[in-house]
């Protein structure tokens, strides 16, 4: 099968700091992948770099075989390539239901503001949102608003999906209704990029685990054998947790 | 169709039955329901990029000074009234667009600024061109033939139909796709990119429908007072007072700029004719009021008219 995303050389710089170098990254389609590595690894620049937020200093970025490394951010959200925020970023005066509508509206194409509607009342029932329709996003609380993030990127119907940290934040049981979800959305077919935290998360969705570190790509390949990689271990897991995880027969 | 049609109609009604029941009074009120007229205008179109999109323009004096120069200019070289002020709107509207690829990627204060400054260079400009503009010196333009109408009449007419218009763009934009990327654009411009939102073009839209009607306000102007100036024209204050209208009757609703532009009008008529000396100090204290009670600036008050004020009062640290 072919890459539905496919990252060449990709580096990026911010003044003397390099966020990412060298980044050769290709993605499935109906791919979950995990991407993991400790705080200013790149996890989020990576995602800005594919969204168009940055654009990347060398490298080439394809996506769907259309080149996007120079492409404007809202083409690129057009092209079906969406994403979550770390920081959730709702249009706050509006309602919930008015914030999906309108990523229905322009991301997802919808002939007209009655079909939008209709497409994002659909998505909110499936993140559960329904009954928080009529409320102003600003009011919704933390769990609510990350979920009104997924519909609003579902609501984009994506080929790709970035998730940065959707579950920071959240309380265990936030998280379980998350994870359950994302299980969902992923069982829908969409190419899923997973950037997480927590270990219970990546390794109960993902398949394939890549991880960031210093800006480079130290690992990429099933989840087992990364975990039990000798360089992430290092760099990011710990000796013990390893050896935890090894014990648990992962 | 239905959808379609209130808001095509409704406003020019409005504006035909006032029309008929103001054309026939004294020539005060005329002149009084004449300025209305603009400044409703004036609010509206301010209203659809400053309000509903976001993006605080300062630069409504440089396309009425703009819209009043073309005319005053296209009419002293033989054109018909008619002509001049379309080719008012038609020349603002595309000055907007070259503008706005150059000014409308800066945010908030960045392009308040940089709008502010457009006036003061076309003033110059015009102070500098002598031949064409007349100069320091103005230009006069010549008297409306009129027939079915008295000239206070035809002025009266051709601004309430002005402010109907601005009244039906703007319910139409609310309406529309354009109108919701407005309203995701002055909420919160990245996430509007990031869900699709081509920001630039609808941005650019905005600036163009605004200054389209600040023009013909503009061109109309010009002929009404038969005489323009660049001090008088391209005056900040025209920049200014929109702003105010729109605060006063609520930033980004589409009838708070009309409630606003009567609300300031009346201001106007009874404290500066009673209060000559002080009146611009009191447009200083309304200036004060307005961001006391609307801290946070104009970036945050939209669909907030005076109606909700104590509530803003509430809010306040």
């Amino acid at each position: 099968m072919t890459a539905l995303l496919e990252l060449k050389g990709v580096t990026k710089r911010f003044r003397g700091l390099e966020a990412l170098s060298d980044i050769n990254l290709s993605l499935k389609s109906g791919e979950i992948v995990g991407l993991i590595g400790p705080n200013g690894a790149g996890k989020t620049t990576l995602v800005n770099v594919i969204t168009g937020v940055h654009t990347a200093d060398a490298g080439s970025i394809t996506f769907n075989g259309a080149p996007i490394a120079h492409m404007r951010r809202d083409r690129i959200a057009r092209l079906g390539v969406a994403r979550t925020f770390q920081v959730v970023q709702p249009f706050p005066a509006m309602t919930v239901l008015e914030n999906v509508t309108a990523a229905a509206l322009f991301g997802g194409a919808a002939a007209s503001i009655a079909e939008a509607r209709d497409a994002a009342a659909h998505h909110l029932a499936f993140c559960g949102l329904t009954d928080q329709a009529g409320k102003p996003a600003a009011n919704l609380t933390l769990a609510g608003r990350k979920r009104l993030e997924l519909a609003k990127s579902l609501a984009l119907r994506p080929k790709l999906l970035m998730l940065d940290e959707v579950n920071a934040g959240l309380n265990p049981a936030e998280v379980d209704a998350a994870l359950e979800l994302i299980t969902r959305i992923a069982a829908q077919g969409a190419t899923i990029l997973l950037i997480e935290h927590l270990m219970k998360v990546v390794t109960r969705t993902a398949r394939r685990l890549v991880v960031l570190h210093h800006g480079k790509l130290i690992a990429d390949g099933p989840v087992a054998s990364v975990l039990s990689d000798e360089t992430v271990v290092e760099a990011y897991l710990g000796r013990r947790y390893a050896e935890r995880m090894a014990g648990a027969g992962i | 169709m239905l959808r379609l049609a209130l808001p095509l109609a409704l406003p020019f009604a409005i504006v035909a039955v006032a029309f008929v029941l103001l054309s026939q009074t004294d020539a005060y009120i005329i002149r009084l329901a004449t300025t209305f007229g603009m400044y409703a205008a004036l609010a509206l179109a301010w209203n659809i990029i400053g309000g509903i999109a976001g993006y605080p323009s300062f630069a409504t004096a440089a396309f009425f000074g703009l819209g009043a120069y073309v005319t005053a200019v296209a009419q002293n070289l033989g054109a018909p009234l008619l002509v001049g002020v379309g080719l008012a709107g038609a020349g603002a509207a595309l000055f907007a667009g070259l503008l706005g690829s150059a000014i409308l990627h800066l945010r908030g204060k960045y392009f308040a600024i940089a709008s502010l400054v457009i006036a003061e260079v076309l003033r110059e400009l015009t102070n500098s061109w002598t031949s064409v503009t007349g100069g320091g010196m103005g230009i006069n333009l010549p008297l409306a033939k009129t027939t079915l109408l008295t000239q206070p009449q035809l002025y009266l007419a051709a601004m309430l139909f002005l402010a109907a218009a601005a009244t039906s763009a703007s319910m139409l934009i609310d309406r529309s796709r354009l109108g919701v990327a407005l309203r995701c654009i002055a909420q919160n411009e990245d996430a509007a990119q990031i869900i699709g939102v081509d920001t630039r073009m609808a941005k650019t839209w905005a600036f163009v429908i605004s200054s389209l009607f600040i023009g013909l306000v503009g061109g109309v102007y010009a002929s009404w007072v038969t005489y323009i100036d660049p001090t008088d024209v391209y005056d900040g204050a025209m920049s200014v007072k929109p702003i105010l209208m729109a605060l006063l009757g609520g930033v980004g609703s589409v009838f708070g700029p009309v409630l606003g532009a009567f609300a300031y009008l009346l201001l106007e008529e009874l404290l500066w004719r009673n209060l000559l000396e002080f009146h611009a100090g009191i447009l200083g204290l309304l200036v004060v009021l307005l961001v006391l009670f609307l801290p946070g600036g104009l970036s945050q008050i939209r669909g907030v008219g005076l109606v909700s004020l104590p509530k803003i009062w509430r809010r306040a640290p």
